[in-house]
């Protein structure tokens, strides 16, 4: 008799219980508060709030926790609430010239106004489990202050130094679309803009664009890039409401934004120069700043008149590649049922093999007929 | 197994303090707006901004914002997923519009006002009062030709189709048969090639002159395309290789129908099967009626058979 090969709403309901108890794990061990995590998985946050394209630390903390610590499946969960939020208004473009500074580094040169600021970073530390950590209950542990003169005031950007100095390409001001492109609301069209662009690496998978960097630094599109600046901290967010008519702070955000500097020997269009690529992320995301960077410039080979020999300058194979959410979906559609098609390809290629077979049986009657009059032919004569 | 979730409509309690049918009526209106012109260019792909759904890309989301544009409270929505009704991700969609438009929903094709389908057409012929909804993964059909957009949307403004002739002449002169079983390419009021979906091309002759009207949503890669009611569609062939669909030496064996798409369900690990009709409704109304296949229990008679 036939048995039931399809599930049906109570398996569905059941599976989710059985993924509430697992989220939940052992009862006896404490619950995980979303303060917890926004505060010590901060960095999972922040990747969280970068490639959900949310802003909202305990959103991001919630998605987590609900996600059981699957950063894509959290970024999944923060998108589809997002997308349900209404538009109030859109910002001021951020200054991060006026950025209160956390952290702050060049690799191009050793000392510049500003200084350098280590701030929190992983560099430099030797990477051995740290058994300390293991306890719980120990004493927080308290940094010195910095100097507040090197920290506070203005700093000025490194490739505006060069930009001086005309050493390096200039951004136009003017360049930028107002409104500029959403393409969470419009499709993606090619060629895309670069506003558009960035969005979509701001928006991408940490992981893909890490790759696709890597590979330019490999040689695949080489640019040969230098950390021009690393800066992280926390810049004002402001929008223009309509009766004011001049912009008014509405909050504070962290930001990590890298530009890089790459060499540039000049082309038909352009003299030799340095030129430019740019990353920036929600929160303190190092490595998908400097990632986005290195593709960001990869993918400006066509206005620099550059030969595209390279996967990370195919602008269509990295923008419609590089989304996480929408990668997961459809990779992970491939546990849905298919068997409809898969009864198309077993007709197909039965029917293939049936006709195979046919044929080599009436080639092989056809040797052996041959072979018997042969041998008959032999016999008379 | 029918489904009923009938509630008051319209109101938060019944949609779960989201706006009807989830999506704001903002996107619903820019969503018809691409609706309304892929159905006056049949066949061709128009981008839309496509939403995050709360259901992951690749399991539908185009085929329910494309849903969610079109039912009022009045609809009546039926969800087949391999033309079954109660595969899972059939009842995680239904459920979704029970819960976020308090639409009334059924699996019989023939109440249905709207239909939303991934992978199969109904057997049952629809009316013109209906609308069937097709979830799509890659709406291009020159995808596996040429993989950028850039220049398959060039291909299409210029009904370069050429290729899709060559790769189909290739199989038949590899395999003396064209070798696609499903998302067999159609020719849509000979102007715009499509991917009809992945459903099998046994479905493909249902798509010719449908009087229901057909709406396709691929929400991944953000893209609308439709067939009017009545409008041709022709599934690429030769003179000489005219278009076939798949056939079957067996009948289903629940309602002994010889005229559905089959299932091959495997009964034991020594090679033994037996075919079942994909589309469930179907099935269940030919035994409602009496048909009996080989292992329903009563055998049926050859007059059943011929209905």
């Amino acid at each position: 008799m036939y048995v039931a090969v399809k599930g049906g709403e109570r398996a569905i309901a059941n599976s989710h219980r059985l993924l509430d108890e697992a989220r939940r794990g052992n009862p006896a061990v404490p619950e995980l508060s979303l303060e917890q995590i926004s505060e010590q998985l901060g960095l999972a946050v922040d990747r969280v709030m970068t490639e959900g394209s949310l802003y909202d630390r305990e959103l991001a903390a919630l998605a987590i926790k609900q996600a059981r610590g699957d950063l894509i499946e959290a970024i999944f969960l923060l998108r589809a609430y997002r997308t349900t939020l209404p538009r109030l208004a859109v910002t001021e473009p951020i200054e991060t010239s006026d950025m209160a500074v956390r952290r702050r580094i060049s690799a191009t040169f050793k000392d510049l106004p500003g200084g350098q600021v280590l701030g929190p970073t992983f560099d430099y530390t030797h990477r051995l489990l740290d058994f300390g950590l293991a306890d719980t209950g120990g004493d927080a542990p308290e940094a010195e202050e910095g100097n507040p003169e090197t920290l506070n005031g203005p700093v000025p950007r490194v490739l505006e130094i060069l930009n001086h100095e005309g050493l390096i390409q200039r951004e136009e001001k003017g360049e930028h679309r107002e409104p500029s492109g959403d393409l969470t609301r419009e499709s993606i069209a090619f060629p895309a803009e670069r506003d558009v662009r960035l969005q979509n690496l701001a928006r991408g998978d940490e992981g893909f664009l890490l790759a696709m960097g890597y590979s330019t630094q490999r040689g695949f599109g080489g640019n040969h890039p230098f950390a021009g600046e690393i800066r992280m901290g926390e810049v004002s967010v402001e929008i223009v409401p309509e009766e004011l008519g001049f912009p008014i702070e509405i909050g504070e955000i962290t930001v990590t934004e890298c530009e890089s500097i790459n060499q540039f020997k000049g082309s038909a269009k352009e003299p030799p120069q340095f030129t430019r690529g740019y990353g920036l992320t929600f929160g303190h995301c190092e490595r998908k700043a400097i990632a986005m960077a290195l593709v960001d410039r990869a993918l400006r080979c066509h206005e620099l008149g550059e030969d595209a020999t390279a996967p990370a300058q195919d602008e269509e194979f990295v923008l419609m590649h590089s989304d996480n959410v929408e990668a997961s979906g459809f990779l992970q559609h491939l546990k849905l049922p298919h068997y409809v098609d898969f009864q198309g390809e077993l007709v197909l290629i039965r029917n293939l093999r049936a006709e195979a077979e046919a044929k080599a049986r009436a080639e092989e009657a056809e040797a052996k007929e041959k072979a018997t009059a042969d041998a008959a032919r032999e016999a008379a004569e | 197994m029918s489904q009923t979730a009938t509630a008051a409509v319209g109101t938060s309690a019944a949609t779960g303090g989201y706006n009807f049918a989830y999506l704001d009526e903002q996107t619903k209106r820019m969503i018809r707006r691409a609706i309304l012109k892929a159905v006056a260019v049949p066949g061709y792909q128009v981008p839309f901004g496509s939403r995050e759904m709360p259901l992951p890309y690749g399991w539908g989301t185009g085929g329910i914002q494309v849903t969610a544009s079109v039912i009022g409270p009045e609809d009546r929505l039926k969800v087949i997923d391999q033309g079954a009704d109660d595969t899972t991700n059939a009842v995680s969609i239904r459920r979704f519009f029970a819960r976020t438009a308090g639409v009334e929903t059924t699996t019989r094709t023939a109440e249905a006002t709207i239909i939303q389908t991934r992978h199969r057409v109904p057997e049952e012929p629809l009316k013109d009062d209906q609308i069937l909804v097709y979830q799509v993964p890659i709406p291009e059909p020159l995808r596996w030709l040429e993989p950028r957009e850039r220049e398959t949307r060039k291909m299409h403004a210029l009904q370069e189709y050429g290729g899709m002739h060559v790769r189909l002449y290739e199989d038949i002169a590899r395999f003396g048969q064209i070798a696609t079983s499903y998302n067999y390419p159609v020719l849509v009021n000979d102007r715009y090639l499509m991917a009809p979906s992945p459903i099998p091309k046994f479905d493909n002759p249902k798509m010719d002159r449908m009087p229901a009207l057909q709406l396709f949503g691929a929400g991944r890669e953000k893209r609308i395309y439709a067939v009017p009611p009545y409008t041709p569609v022709k599934s690429l062939d030769f003179e000489d290789y005219p278009f076939e669909v798949q056939t079957w030496e067996d009948c289903c064996a629940l309602c002994g129908a010889t005229d559905s798409y089959l299932d091959e369900v495997i009964t034991d690990d020594k090679g033994g099967h037996m075919y079942v009709c994909s589309d469930t409704d179907y099935c269940e109304a030919r035994r409602a009626e009496g048909h009996r296949g080989p292992q329903a229990g009563t055998s049926f008679t050859d007059d059943e058979r011929d209905e």
